[in-house]
């Protein structure tokens, strides 16, 4: 199993190895296209509304945005590291820092959950539903807080699938399926969960600093 | 080193194909061979197109008188929108670049397979379950929102949007993965010493169309994905009563929909550019202007998508600008059309099927094209927007355009899927009867669509009528061109004499392995140094 042969259809590992990350930017590149559609929207929609915009953002969950923020960017360094490790034939130490990471996206996702109780308290909803739009008639409100519905849903779609990826890789790691010279499924891994955390650095200031006073 | 064009002769007097490989259903269903995968896609998708034209008759049994005939106006509305969902997603779309791309390309680039084969499979797979899941909704209740779904109406409709735009979404995984796939293969599996310079320009064609399907499919996933979440949760991201915008929808849905006519045209010009060589026996007269008229298009076609909202409220200056930006596409369509004659030019024309079917597609492309120009124009698109003219200008481009590569490629490329020749007089009958019932069905839209016949409307003033039912007339000659071709391809799959490996003396790869070839494309190293559209010397068809 850990002979390093190529699959048949490739001359040697090397091949293997450029199709298979060469085929991972092709797909962040689509994913990239999935979320721009979302941010014309919210830029379509921040022109129009830009006071509404405003007051959406200031009343964000900012402490929970920022410190979800930093919770990713080091899960994405643990998930780094951890490829980093596991090239330097560290086994064991490279499935502790994909475990880390994974650990790291389930916090993100359990604050993500807090975060959206508190706004379902607050009568938020998406479509400009609950007692928040009642008392909050400002135009833009409702277009503001369903695209942050809608991104921040989106994105934590891909938090979830990142993690159940990263899961199953840091299994093969740990079990030594997953290991130099082909160690090229966890760099595939944290691609994508580079994306995932990126993709939050935009969000971030969209919905939780842009406007605030 | 091999420097003949024809195949090592085998001894072997039933070779191991990929046909033979394995006889069970499982080994098709389990298979990871592109060519089998290919001719999955092809099959389905020449089933879609069946279904798609049934529903199309029904609109032209229903246009047969000016008021009501057969139908009710609802299923009206539900008709054309399945057969526009149909037609694009589950036949255009696939056909060609799933299908044909997805046998030829590995084999054209002197691969084994495809880079992901196993990603390969799970795209049929995709497109099978996303071609269900949109069908069922078909069966619930229908969609009357037309293909476009445009908001608010699509949030609000009675109908079962919420299962199609679903299973629209799916297809579209299965269009960004076919992509990914074919990017990736032409990219790292090209033999050696074979550069980009020397591929075969059909793999220009399925190159740029995965550019386009990698790039602008998620956004039409994403914008149908939030139509869904208008109508099932009433969120109304596009209504206006809740400060939503509906225009912002159709720049989304245009922005992956225009590029999307790109994803339909490209590998048709692919097609083009391989049977004109092989049936002129010439080389291109500029292999580069095509291959790089290819990456313009599809470059291009990013940036259009503005010329079908000239009349949804935009600025004098946009228009312009998209029109403008319109017309290149014209230019790079222009390049290849002057290309493709330019190589038929004083070649050794043999006008075969395939070839009968460019001559029809360079007819029709052109003509679709020039109304093209004509309608990315504010000015005239006012006048034309939403009506027949319209309609007209896009089955040109569409069903003159790639029907007529599907069916040319179906032709010059099926001893090489089946190792049988089709016969060769009803392929021309076929080939006639398409094109006559073509013209018949689509010429008398332009003159309804200036005459101001909206598109889309259950019933006419009387004065219409004549026209309704010429264009009626031709689409039966079009179906009965269909159900011939459909006839005896399926015989001569069976029953077709054998065809020989290289039945045209093409000099293109796809023909220097066996037909039908091996499991893994050549029994030998491919033998590629001689380049795909050299005719300096003499071939024999064998």
């Amino acid at each position: 199993m850990s002979a390093p042969a190529a699959a048949e259809q490739f001359a040697d590992l090397d091949a293997q190895r450029d199709a298979a990350h060469l085929g991972m930017w092709l797909f962040l590149a689509s994913e990239v296209l999935l979320f721009a559609g979302l941010f014309a929207l919210y830029a379509a929609y921040r022109a129009e509304y830009p006071e509404g915009f405003r007051a959406g953002v200031a009343h964000a969950e900012v402490m929970l945005g920022s410190a979800n923020t930093a919770v990713l960017l080091t899960s994405s360094y643990a998930v780094a590291s951890g490829l980093h490790a596991l090239r330097q034939g560290r086994r064991g130490r490279a499935a502790a820092l994909v475990a880390l990471a994974v650990a790291l996206g389930l916090v993100f996702l359990t604050v993500k959950g807090v975060e959206y109780a508190r706004h379902f308290d607050e009568g938020i909803y998406p479509g400009g539903r609950g007692r928040f739009f009642e008392a909050h008639r400002e135009p833009g409100l409702a277009p503001f807080f369903t695209l942050y519905f809608i991104a921040t849903g989106l994105h934590a779609v891909h938090v979830f699938v990142g993690a159940s990826a990263l899961s199953w890789l840091g299994l093969r790691v740990a079990l030594g399926r997953v290991a130099p010279p082909r160690e090229h499924p966890l760099a595939l891994g944290a691609m994508y969960w580079h994306l995932v955390d990126l993709v939050w650095v935009f969000l971030w200031p969209m919905f939780y600093l842009m406007g605030r006073g | 080193m091999t420097t003949s064009i024809t195949t090592v002769p085998i001894d072997d007097p039933s070779p191991r194909t990929y046909l033979n490989a394995g006889r069970t259903i499982g080994s098709w269903l389990a298979t990871t061979d592109h060519k089998r995968i290919g001719v999955m896609f092809l099959a389905a998708s020449s089933l879609s197109m069946a279904l798609g034209g049934a529903f199309a008759l029904a609109l032209r049994v229903e246009h047969l008188s000016p008021g009501p005939t057969v139908m009710t106006a609802m299923t009206y509305n539900r008709l054309f929108t399945l057969h526009g969902v149909v037609m694009v997603w589950l036949f255009m779309i696939p056909s060609i670049p799933s299908g044909f791309g997805n046998f030829l390309l590995p084999v054209m680039v002197g691969a084994k397979d495809v880079a992901f084969p196993r990603l390969n499979l799970l795209s049929f797979y995709l497109y099978a379950l996303g071609a269900l899941v949109a069908l069922a909704g078909m069966f619930f209740n229908g969609v009357d929102t037309g293909w476009t779904f445009y908001a608010p109406y699509s949030a609000r409709s009675p109908t079962a949007v919420v299962p199609v735009v679903t299973g629209i979404f799916i297809l579209g995984w299965s269009t960004i993965l076919s992509g990914v796939n074919f990017i990736a293969t032409t990219h790292t599996m090209r033999a050696r010493g074979l550069g980009w310079m020397r591929l075969p320009l059909f793999v220009w064609a399925i190159y740029g169309t995965s550019v386009i399907q990698v790039l602008a499919t998620p956004v039409l996933g994403l914008s149908l994905a939030l139509v869904g979440l208008d109508h099932a949760l009433d969120w109304g991201l596009f209504d206006p009563s809740r400060g939503g915008d509906p225009v912002l929808f159709q720049h989304l849905f245009w922005f992956y929909s225009h590029p999307a006519v790109y994803i339909m045209i490209l590998p048709a010009m692919g097609v083009v550019s391989e049977v004109v060589c092989t049936f002129c026996r010439k080389n291109p007269i500029s292999y580069k202007a095509i291959a790089y008229s290819t990456l313009g298009i599809a470059f291009v076609g990013f940036l259009t998508w503005g010329h079908h909202m000239f009349v949804a409220g935009m600025s004098a200056f946009d228009a312009g600008a998209f029109g403008l930006l319109s017309m290149l596409v014209a230019i790079f369509s222009a390049v290849k059309v002057y290309a493709w004659v330019g190589t038929m030019y004083r070649g050794s024309i043999d006008p075969k099927t395939p070839l009968l079917y460019v001559f029809a597609f360079l007819f029709l492309f052109v003509f679709g094209g020039m109304t093209g120009v004509a309608v990315a124009s504010m000015s005239l698109d006012v006048h034309w927007h939403d009506t027949y003219f319209v309609v007209a200008h896009f089955h040109f481009i569409m069903v003159g355009g790639t029907l007529t590569a599907f069916l040319s490629a179906l032709h010059y490329w099926f001893p090489k899927l089946t190792g049988r020749m089709y016969p060769e007089r009803l392929g021309v009958l076929a080939a006639a009867l398409v094109f006559v019932g073509f013209f018949g069905t689509f010429f008398p839209q332009f003159l309804l669509g200036n005459g101001g016949m909206p598109r889309r409307y259950y019933e006419y003033p009387a004065r219409f009528q004549t026209l309704h039912v010429v264009s009626t007339v031709g689409s039966f000659a079009l179906a009965a061109g269909m159900l011939l071709t459909l006839a005896y391809l399926l015989w001569a799959a069976l029953f077709g004499p054998r065809a020989g490996d290289n039945p045209w003396g093409s000099a293109s790869f796809e023909w220097r392995t066996s037909s039908p070839p091996p499991p893994h494309n050549f029994r030998a190293a491919p033998p590629l140094e001689r380049d795909a559209y050299d005719y300096s010397r003499a071939e024999v068809p064998s």
